[in-house]
């Protein structure tokens, strides 16, 4: 294949795993609202523009099977076929199997497998049942889909002629307004074939009354032509309001010809012998036309509006609406938003982004270097740079950000399966679906979220009449909730089932030796034990989690995503995971500090304030580790002890309180050196281990800058905190 | 566009010359239509028509009518091509009834 084409495959292959999972989630809803008719034509329309394109690339495997899926979904939307649970059921299965044909011939260009095959042949006889009876539309090659082509196999009501019918009446001023009817025709002829047509002047008056300015002219034109009702309408754009015109696309109804004859200013008699005469009815239909119009007690239809131009409908093919609604799907139409989309390839933004980096650090440069001049013009012409480039990189980084919505989605389907499954009754709730994120930080989440909602499934929530007995209702429920906080996001899976056994957990760790006999570690700690790696205090190993090999891994999933995890339980009432991620992976806002020679950047969003440390509280911190913020307690860390930087202090020392999640904590820094934007370096393999650290900037003067990494700052703290107040009880008390 | 009146074994001959469009339309009905409205036979020359439109058509549409209604045998001849493209278009030739030299001009 050419490239050219190569890329289409791929955008095509994109787009309809998209529209297999829009069409997932509409099946889903479709269970709860069997009526939604709007629901039906996503559904339906999703599996034809699939079989459609999937038709342009010769992928007849997915036309094939697509074809008949189609087919049964057109006749529920006909109402000919009743929505059942089975039904939905086996269009859900119908799905999952397009997906796997997408992956095997479409995108690996091979063929399914006997398993697959075998697969597909049971879905077709299960779709079979649903089918019955004759085919509706006759048996029509698999033709490439052409989006115009709108003149097709008649059906059996329309007459017989594959023309277009176009009966034109100029109106008077035309002339005078500057056109020529002649042009219109000449450009019909053009854009198709004219194969009859027929001049009027019957409104043409004696001779003395008639104007030679004026226009008296029409024509009956039977037209061939491949373009659709509106490219056809379009050509009278600019004398629509002048003029009668009607437009009768191939094999209409005859009942529209009959009132065709009859909106028409001429005799009656003359234009059905006009029509006959040019072809658009044979006699036989003109007879039986009139007779039935003569039969049927009918008001008079109302003028028709001059300017109106009236483009009947063909009443029965549902081709025509078919073709439409795709033309409309074509469209990118995304369900909810009405924004439109540009593909772009992720590594294309990366690349972006990476220069947007270097941008920034560019920028910064320069700014230093115009302070030093101090030229105020220069420094004001970087400041304005600085704007820009700031500017500039917010967009870049929200070009990467992706709403978590679609992944939550997925998980309904999930929920679906296992909850039926298990035997249990379980409804997923979804909130803050509009929260965004990092696309990468999007992808690498999903896997981690399936596993612990598989686990709050499994092991959480309880089965119905257990959870009866305890009083609770008989469905469980799973909440997924979604926000930003402080520079993060904050994913949260809450479950109300039986919570974590800490007996149970306490008990397994010190089996394990993972703790030892005479430790009492708090609530959290042991409900972070079951984090390590082949921990798991399941009775019985379902297929789907116990057997200790997940949550390490979710674990370790989180952590290189740069997030952390943390458990809330309560036992009878249910667990709450929370995972917490950094917004963005590449720049961030930061603070800059000075601590002895080198100098270290805290994330500006977790940066509360800074408050000088007075001389006196010096001397009190040195030897209690903890500063009164305003009657608050607050936990130290030095810097200057925990970089080493050796020296001693200079005269001034000031803290920077920084909160992480809820835990606050001072940092005792030499230096406040202001706001500084940055790129993040990683570190490289060699420092990967060292704690602390998140990463590593350049600096406008060119010296290296180490970023803070404040929650695990924070962490140590906070598990350093817990360790004393263990052993001085009386200092836990003021701690607290 | 001028009218030039020449007398040929008893018929009136008519030579037209130049456009016939919108913009000599009016001036054109009224030196047509004394010669339409006298008996007997008129002949009328397109082979100087340089331009026929809408409003040049619908006055040969009325001469073609007012002949027939005033007893007076119409004819139209030499064509010219500007004619004959438009009597092609419009499907005409038929209803004029006159033989038509027709060279080579894209028909469809």
């Amino acid at each position: 294949m050419s490239i050219d084409l190569d890329q289409a495959l791929q955008t095509f292959i994109v787009e309809a795993r998209e529209l297999l999972q829009d069409m997932e989630a509409s099946l889903l809803r479709l269970e709860s609202d069997p009526g939604n008719s709007d629901t039906l034509g996503a559904i339906f329309r999703a599996a034809h523009t699939i079989k459609g394109s999937a038709g342009l690339f010769g992928l007849e495997p997915i036309v094939d099977f697509t074809h008949i899926v189609e087919d049964v979904l057109d006749r529920v939307r006909d109402g000919a076929v009743v929505i059942s649970g089975e039904l939905v059921a086996l269009l859900l299965e119908c799905g999952d199997h397009m997906q796997e044909l997408i992956a095997v011939v479409a995108d690996q260009g091979g063929q399914l497998d006997a398993a697959a095959q075998a697969r597909e042949s049971g879905l077709r006889q299960r779709l079979q049942t649903y089918r019955g009876g004759p085919a509706r539309h006759p048996a029509r090659p698999l033709a490439p889909f052409a989006t115009d082509e709108l003149t097709q196999v008649c059906a059996e009501s329309g007459v017989a002629s594959e023309l277009w019918h176009i009966s034109l009446r100029f109106g008077r001023e035309v002339l005078r307004n500057g056109m020529d009817p002649l042009s219109f025709l000449r450009y019909l002829d053009r854009q198709g074939d004219i194969v009859r047509i027929t001049t009027l002047a019957d409104g043409m008056p004696v001779a003395e009354a008639m104007d030679a300015e004026a226009c008296y002219l029409g024509f009956e034109i039977d037209y061939q032509t491949t373009a659709d009702k509106a490219s056809i309408a379009e050509v009278f754009d600019f004398v629509r309001d002048d003029c009668l015109i009607h437009i009768l696309p191939p094999h209409s109804k005859l009942a529209e010809y009959i009132e065709l004859i009859h909106d028409l200013p001429e005799d009656a008699a003359r234009l059905g012998e006009l029509l006959v005469g040019s072809g658009a009815l044979t006699p036989q239909e003109l007879e039986n036309g009139l007779r039935e119009q003569r039969t049927t007690t009918g008001q008079d239809s109302p003028a028709p509006p001059l300017g109106a131009i009236l483009v009947e409908q063909r009443a029965v093919e549902p081709a025509l609406v078919q073709a439409a609604l795709d033309k409309q799907s074509r469209i990118q139409e995304h369900k909810s938003k009405e924004s439109r989309y540009v593909r772009v390839q992720a590594d294309k933004l990366d690349e972006l982004i990476n220069l947007v980096g270097e941008l920034v650090i560019a920028g910064a440069g320069a700014s230093l270097l115009a302070q030093s001049c101090q030229n105020d013009a220069l420094q004001e012409a970087t400041s304005i740079v600085s704007g820009l480039v700031e500017e500039i990189r917010d967009g870049a980084l929200r070009l990467r950000m992706v709403s978590i919505g679609d992944t939550f989605n997925r998980f309904q389907r999930v929920v679906r399966d296992v909850s039926h499954e298990l035997g249990k009754d379980i409804e997923l709730h979804i909130s803050g679906a509009d929260t965004e994120l990092d696309k990468t930080v999007v992808e690498k989440i999903g896997d981690p979220l399936m596993h612990l909602l598989r686990n709050a499934m499994d092991h959480g929530i309880e089965a119905p009449d257990a959870r009866q007995l305890a009083g609770k209702p008989g469905g469980g429920n799973l909440r997924l909730n979604a926000y930003h906080d402080s520079g993060s996001i904050v994913i949260e899976i809450a479950d109300d089932g039986r919570g974590l056994d800490r007996e149970r957990i306490l008990h397994k760790a010190r089996e394990r030796g993972l703790l030892a006999p005479s430790a009492t570690p708090s609530d959290q700690e042991i409900y972070n034990l079951i984090f390590e790696p082949g921990f798991s205090t399941a009775a019985s190993v379902t297929n789907l989690s116990g057997r200790g090999v997940g949550m390490d891994v979710v674990k370790r999933n989180i952590s290189a995503l740069r997030g952390s995890v943390e458990l809330d339980s309560q036992p009878g009432r249910g667990t709450r995971v929370s995972i917490r991620l950094p917004l963005t992976l590449a720049i961030i806002d930061g603070f800059l500090v000075g601590v002895g020679q080198a100098s270290y950047v805290v994330p500006l969003d977790m940066v509360q304030e800074c408050v000088e440390l007075s001389a006196e509280d010096r001397r009190a911190t040195r030897e209690r580790n903890y500063l009164n913020l305003r009657g608050e307690v607050l936990p130290l860390v030095f810097l200057r002890d925990h970089f080493d930087a050796g020296d001693s202090p200079g005269r001034r020392e000031n803290v920077v309180v920084v909160h992480c999640g809820e835990h606050k904590a001072g940092l005792v820094v030499d230096e406040l050196q202001g706001e500084f934007q940055t790129v993040i370096k990683p570190l490289g393999k060699l420092f990967s281990a060292l704690r602390g650290i998140s990463g590593s900037t350049i600096l406008g003067n060119g010296a290296v800058a180490l970023i803070l990494d404040v929650p695990a700052l924070v962490q140590q703290i906070v598990r350093q905190e817990s360790r004393n107040s263990q052993s001085h009880p009386r200092t836990a008390a003021l701690a607290r | 566009m001028t009218i030039r009146v020449e007398s040929k074994n008893g018929m009136a001959l008519l030579h037209i010359e130049g456009e016939m469009s919108i913009y000599t339309a009016a001036e054109l009905k009224s030196q047509l239509l004394p010669h339409l409205a006298r008996a007997g036979e008129l002949e009328i020359d397109l082979s100087q028509v340089s331009e026929l439109d809408s409003a040049g058509l619908q006055l040969l549409l009325l001469a073609k009518r007012e002949a027939a209604h005033g007893g007076t045998t119409l004819h139209l001849a030499r064509h010219s091509p500007a004619v004959l493209e438009v009597f092609d278009l419009c499907n005409l030739a038929a209803f004029f009834g006159d033989p038509l030299v027709i060279s080579h001009s894209a028909s469809n």
